[in-house]
């Protein structure tokens, strides 16, 4: 299946996000029963084995990873967050509620560094942004209050769902660049999401306006649940929903996405913050050496292989994704 | 309409990149007085890596951490202080968006400056710790 625009693309898109929506529904009656004793022994021995180390080699250990997880998230084009909280969560010590806490900081510090740039270059537009930062922000509160209410196997089977479910909308997305918008419809109008930019490579002044725009701002519903659920960026949702349904131009839609998680995810990252799920000593070494690992991605980008780095990306989610999953279950 | 950005879209664009570099840099800052001992933790740091294994409300409950607000009377203890560059991190879009209140005022378009002003309320809430989750 590829996903292309027209009529049939509210309706794919909407029953992907709507699948796992409902994936966090079912799942917490698969999670009750999966615990043996077999794992609990192996649990405790690993415990044991972290206990041992002293106090700097996590945080430590965390900076390299996470310096290297910032290259990998560039080359990817994918916020820091999607990957950091399954991986850190699947192979760190850590509880969950705080790799979340530090997961939407990592997100929202990256989304705060780029914003300026694409905000100046009109790559991010504050007309599109702004109704679907509401909506999504407003949401994304909600989604946290869930994530810290519901029991960690619960989220960790909903957060390994997810992930598979966007490694297959990684593998069947086919992104348009500059989708056709015949007519505006009377809320984007009414809203005036539409704009130019100029598009560097070829010198021309780009204009785009929007269309499916009720669909598109209902989706960033669902998506800002998300987003405060599993303290994700959740760039992978807002980019197919602003340039695939919404016929927002790809550059605007990936711009506008990243500037817009800096809002969805200031919401969340306060939820966690005062619950008490921020811990400095884990949660700055994340941020520092993902924004390092950023700037060397960026370097990087021109020479690497597009089609190496994408099977790449998925491979590593599958990876994330499946041990996420894994551990909710108790396995 | 031109390919010009508008006004206060780069009036937002720079206060956020002062705003956001800046939060970076004092967190830099603090981490490096917490981790080499200049200001004594509030949780010891031996303590700290048999809590993070735990839910939040045993962390709470255990280091005896505020909630809320609540770490502002612990700024002076080497971990709460990094709680300042992160506070000012999360708070960036909060302080960006009240410029753009007047100025969508000024330009007649009050649906923009009305959905500013919302966002603003909703990032406040959430900031304000009024509405409390529950920890698991």
């Amino acid at each position: 299946m590829k996903l292309t625009s027209g009529s049939a693309t509210t309706a794919t898109v909407a029953a992907m996000l709507l699948g796992v929506a409902a994936l966090a529904v079912f799942l917490p009656h698969l999670a009750h029963a999966s615990t043996d004793a077999a794992g609990q022994a192996a649990q405790a021995a690993t415990e044991q084995a972290i206990a041992l180390k002293p106090w700097w080699f996590w945080p430590a250990v965390l900076s390299v990873f996470c310096f290297v997880l910032g290259i990998i998230a560039v080359l990817a084009g994918v916020g820091g967050g999607v990957l950091y909280v399954p991986l850190v969560s699947g192979f760190f010590p850590f509880h969950l509620d705080y790799v979340r806490g530090a997961g939407l900081l990592v997100a929202l510090a990256g989304a705060l560094a780029a914003g300026p740039g694409l905000l100046r270059r009109n790559l991010a537009s504050l007309r599109l942004a702004l109704p679907v930062a509401l909506i999504a922000s407003a949401c994304a509160i909600v989604g946290a209050f869930m994530g810290l209410a519901l029991p960690t196997n619960v989220v960790q089977l909903c957060l390994g769902g997810t992930i598979l479910f966007i490694c297959g909308l990684l593998l069947l997305s086919k992104n348009v660049t500059r989708p056709v918008v015949t007519t505006q419809d009377a809320v984007g109008l009414a809203l005036g999401m539409n704009g130019f930019y100029r598009d560097e490579g070829t010198g021309e002044d780009i204009e785009w306006k929007t269309h499916r725009t009720l669909p598109g701002l209902l989706l960033f519903i669902i998506i800002g649940i998300m987003a405060g659920m599993f303290g994700l960026g959740a760039g992978w949702a807002n980019v197919p929903v602003l340039n695939l349904l919404m016929g927002a131009p790809l550059k605007v839609a990936v711009g506008t996405s990243k500037f817009l998680l800096s809002i969805t995810d200031t919401s969340a990252a306060w939820v966690y913050l005062n619950n008490g799920c921020v811990i400095p000593l884990m949660a700055i070494p994340s941020i520092i050496g993902l924004m390092l690992g950023s700037f060397v991605g960026v370097r990087l980008l021109a020479k690497a292989k597009p089609k190496f780095i994408r099977y790449m990306v998925i491979g590593v989610l599958l990876l994330a994704g499946g041990k996420a999953f894994l551990k909710g279950l108790g396995i | 309409m031109s390919s010009k950005t508008s006004p206060e879209q780069i009036k937002y664009a720079n206060m956020l990149f002062y705003g956001a570099w800046a939060s970076l840099a004092i967190m830099l800052v603090t981490y490096l007085v917490y981790v080499f001992g200049i200001l004594a933790p509030h949780v010891p740091l031996e303590e700290l890596i048999k809590l993070w294994r735990t839910p939040v409300h045993n962390y709470l409950e255990v280091g005896q951490v505020p909630q809320g607000w609540g770490w502002v009377s612990l700024v002076g203890s080497g971990d709460f202080l990094n709680f300042v560059g992160i506070a000012i991190l999360a708070g960036m879009t909060i302080i960006c968006f009240v410029p753009l209140i007047p100025a969508y005022l000024k330009q007649k378009q009050p649906v923009f400056a009305a959905i500013a002003a919302a966002e603003v309320l909703v990032l406040l809430l959430a900031a304000s710790g009024i509405v409390s989750g529950g920890g698991h």
